[in-house]
C-alpha cells in the first residue's frame, strides 16, 4: 500500500461524491481566492505609489525659500529671501557627498513651432536636474555647462510636447518659439507618466535656467538677480540622507543669518520620509490581509473537517468493507487524509485560478492597479494543505478505530 | 492436541458476549471446533444461535470475549491490528449475504479492492488477477458494470471473485444465497463446489436446507453451542 495507491482510492472516493466534494472545497476556495485579489491589488497599489514616489528620487531633497508647517510643504514662499545662484554654487563647493545641484525656475508659456501653439510648463534648470529628477534623456543630449551659465537657446522636450506639438515625429534640431525667442532642440525626454497628483509630467520643456531668467519669466524674476525659485540636489546613497538634511539646513541657516533659535526661513523636503510613511502603512496593510487570510483558511478547514466527519459516518459500511478485504488501520487513515489534502489542494487551485481571473478583471475593468504576487500563491497553496492534514486528522483517525464488524453492521 | 496441529482452523473454548444495555447475551458459550484444509463446511441453526458470531471471529472481523483461535498453528487471538488485517487479505475471502459490494464503482474495481491493501502481490499484475477471477465466476462481460446495473446473483459472484482475488485458503460466506433466488443460488452452490474443488476450505452460514445439503458436513448450532456436527458422504448426498 503505497501513497499513490491510496492517492488514487482517495480521489476515486472524491469523484463518486462530486457535489459533496465541491461543496467541501467551496470555503478553501473562496478563502484563497479572496486571498489572492487582495494580496495583488495591496501589491500593485503599493508598486503604483513605489514607482511613483522612487520617479521623485528617494535620496532627493528638495528646498525651496519660505518657513515650513506640514511635513514638506511650505507656508509663505513669498515674504522669504528667495535662493539665487550663490546657494547653488555654494552648496555644490560645501559638501563633497552632493552628487547633484540644480536650480529649478518655473514658468508657464506657450510654445509655437510651426502652425501649432502649445502651452506648457517650461522649466529653466541645470544640467544637473536631469540626472537629479531621475529623467532619462531619450534622444540627443543634456546642456553643456556652458549653455547653461551663458543663456544657450537650446530645449529638451518632453513626450507630451513632442505628441502635440510635433505630431509625433522626431524634434531633434528643429526651431521652436516661445515668447517669441527661437529655441533649437537638441534632446527629448523619456515618458514618465502621471505624478502621484494625477497630472502628467511629460508635458514639459526644459531650457537653460539662465535663458529661463532672461528670456521666459516674468519681470518679478528679473528683480532678484540669479534668481532660483527652487533647488534639487541628491546625496550620495551611502551617506546618511538624515544627516545630509541637517548639514545643509545649518549652512542654509548661516548662508542666510537666521538667529540662533528662530525658525529656519526654507524649507527641506525629504522624500525617503514618505517612503518611510509608505511602508509603515503597507506593513500594517500586510498584517491585516495575513489576518484575514488565516480566518479563511481556518473557516475553511472547519468546512472540511465538518464534512469529513459526516463522510465517515455515511461510509462506515465502506471502511467496514475495506476492513474486512484487509486495509489496516493505517490505510484507512491515509485514505481520509489525503481525501481531506486533496479536497483542500484542488480547493486552493481553483481559488488560485478565481483569484488571477478576477485580478485580471479587475485591472481590464478599472484602474485598479494589479500585480501578482507570486510567493502567496504558494504559500495560499501550502497553507490549504496544512489545513487539510490539520482538520482531517481527526475524522480519519475516528473511521481508522472503527471495528470491522460494527462497521459493517453500521446502517 | 493433535488435531489443533494437523487442522486448519481450531477454535478452543470460544465465547463471545455481548453487552445489550444492562444485559449481557452469551452469543458464544464456548466452542471447540476443528476444520481441516479443504472441507465444506454448512453452518446451521436458528438465528441468534451464534452462527455468524463464529464466522465474525473466525474472519478475526471480531475478538472473543475468550477462548482461543488457531489459524495453521497460530492463535489469532493474540495478534496486533495489522497483522489480522494481514490475515484477512491473504488467508480469508468473504461473501456476504448483502453482497457488501463499493457502490458506484465498477465490477472490476471491486474485485481490484483486496489487492490494493495487499502487501504480497506485484502491482503491475492487478489488473489481469482481477480479470481472471471475473472470468471464473462468468462474469467478464460485465466488468464495467456498477453493482446496481448487476442482477442479485451477479453482484454476488462479483463478492465471490473479490473474495478469490487473493488466493485465500478459506470462503467464508454469511446467508450468500439469503437475498437470492432458488435458481440463483443453485448456480451460486455449483460455483462454491467448484472452488470446493480446486482445493479451497469453505463455510458457510445458512439456514437453507438446499444449500447444507451440498456440503459435507454440517454443524448445527442453538444458544451458542454446537449441538450437532455431522459428517456427509459426498456432494450431494443426503444423510438423514
Amino acid at each position: 500500500m503505497n501513497v499513490l495507491k491510496t492517492a488514487r482510492i482517495a480521489l476515486v472516493a472524491l469523484r463518486l461524491n462530486a457535489l459533496r466534494s465541491f461543496l467541501t472545497m467551496l470555503g478553501i476556495i473562496i478563502g484563497v481566492a479572496s486571498v489572492i485579489v487582495m494580496v495583488s491589488v495591496s501589491s500593485g497599489s503599493k508598486q503604483a505609489v513605489e514607482q511613483a514616489i522612487s520617479s521623485l528620487g528617494t535620496n532627493m531633497l528638495s528646498l525651496r525659500p519660505g518657513a515650513s508647517r506640514f511635513g514638506g510643504r511650505h507656508g509663505g514662499a513669498g515674504s522669504a529671501t528667495p535662493f539665487t545662484e550663490k546657494d547653488v554654487e555654494g552648496l555644490k563647493k560645501r559638501f563633497d557627498f552632493l552628487e547633484g545641484v540644480s536650480g529649478r525656475l518655473n514658468a508657464n508659456a506657450p510654445v509655437i513651432y510651426g502652425n501649432q501653439n502649445w502651452t506648457t510648463s517650461i522649466t529653466g534648470i541645470h544640467a544637473d536636474y536631469i540626472p537629479v529628477r531621475q529623467w532619462i534623456i531619450e534622444d540627443g543630449r543634456n546642456f553643456t555647462d556652458r549653455e547653461v551659465r551663458s543663456g544657450g537657446k537650446v530645449a529638451i522636450v518632453g513626450q507630451d510636447v513632442i505628441e502635440n506639438v510635433f505630431e509625433g515625429n522626431s524634434p531633434l534640431g528643429a526651431q521652436i518659439r516661445i515668447k517669441n525667442v527661437p529655441f533649437k532642440v537638441i534632446g527629448t525626454l523619456q515618458a514618465k507618466g502621471e505624478s502621484t497628483f494625477g497630472r502628467s509630467q511629460d508635458d514639459i520643456i526644459f531650457i537653460p535656467i539662465s535663458t529661463a531668467r532672461m528670456r521666459v519669466s516674468g519681470r518679478s524674476a528679473r528683480a532678484v538677480p540669479n534668481l532660483v525659485s527652487q533647488i534639487y540636489l541628491t546625496v550620495d546613497p551611502a551617506y546618511d540622507i538624515k544627516e545630509a538634511e541637517e548639514e545643509i539646513k545649518e549652512f542654509l541657516r548661516e548662508q542666510r543669518k537666521v538667529a540662533p533659535g528662530a525658525d529656519d526661513d526654507f524649507s527641506v523636503a525629504n522624500f525617503s520620509e514618505f517612503i518611510r510613511a509608505r511602508n509603515e502603512t503597507a506593513s500594517t496593510l500586510g498584517l491585516l490581509l495575513a489576518a484575514t487570510a488565516a480566518i479563511a483558511l481556518v473557516v475553511g478547514g472547519i468546512g472540511i473537517m465538518n464534512i469529513m466527519l459526516v463522510s465517515v459516518t455515511e461510509r462506515t459500511r465502506e471502511i467496514g468493507i475495506r476492513l474486512a478485504v484487509g486495509a489496516r488501520r493505517g490505510d484507512i487513515l491515509m485514505q481520509f487524509l489525503v481525501e481531506a489534502v486533496t479536497l483542500c489542494l484542488i480547493g486552493s487551485l481553483v481559488g488560485v485560478g478565481i483569484g488571477l481571473g478576477s485580478g485580471a478583471l479587475i485591472k481590464n475593468l478599472s484602474d485598479i492597479p494589479v500585480q501578482v504576487n507570486v510567493p502567496i500563491i504558494f504559500i495560499a497553496i501550502a497553507s490549504a494543505a496544512f489545513v487539510g492534514i490539520f482538520f482531517g486528522f481527526y475524522p480519519a483517525r475516528k473511521a481508522s478505530l472503527l471495528n470491522p464488524i460494527d462497521a459493517l453492521r453500521y446502517e | 492436541m493433535g488435531d489443533m496441529e494437523k487442522a486448519l482452523i481450531s477454535c478452543r473454548g470460544l465465547c463471545k458476549d455481548y453487552r445489550m444495555g444492562v444485559e449481557v447475551v452469551h452469543a458464544l458459550r464456548g466452542v471447540n471446533l476443528d476444520i481441516e484444509k479443504g472441507e465444506y463446511v454448512a453452518v446451521m441453526g436458528p438465528s441468534g444461535s451464534g452462527k455468524s458470531t463464529l464466522m465474525n471471529l473466525i474472519g478475526t472481523l471480531d475478538v472473543p470475549t475468550s477462548g482461543d483461535l488457531f489459524v495453521n498453528g497460530i492463535n489469532l487471538t493474540r495478534q496486533d491490528p495489522d497483522t489480522l488485517a494481514d490475515f484477512r487479505n491473504r488467508v480469508i475471502g468473504f461473501v456476504f449475504q448483502q453482497f457488501n459490494l463499493l457502490p458506484r464503482t465498477s465490477a472490476l474495481e471491486n474485485v481490484k479492492l483486496p489487492l490494493f491493501y495487499s502487501r504480497h502481490t506485484e502491482v503491475d499484475d492487478i489488473g489481469q488477477r482481477a480479470m481472471h477471477c471475473l472470468e471464473r465466476v462468468g462474469l467478464a462481460d460485465r466488468m464495467d458494470h456498477e453493482p446496481t446495473q448487476l442482477s442479485g446473483g451477479q453482484q454476488q459472484r462479483v463478492a465471490i471473485a473479490r473474495a478469490l482475488v487473493n488466493n485465500p485458503s478459506v470462503i467464508l460466506a454469511d446467508e450468500p444465497t439469503g437475498a437470492l433466488d432458488t435458481h440463483t443460488s443453485l448456480e451460486l452452490l455449483d460455483l462454491f463446489q467448484e472452488l470446493n474443488d480446486s482445493g479451497i476450505t469453505i463455510i458457510v452460514v445458512t439456514h437453507e436446507k438446499e444449500v447444507a445439503e451440498v456440503t459435507r458436513r454440517n454443524l448445527v448450532f442453538r444458544d451458542g453451542e454446537i449441538v450437532d456436527d455431522v459428517t456427509l458422504g459426498g456432494h450431494g448426498v443426503t444423510q438423514s
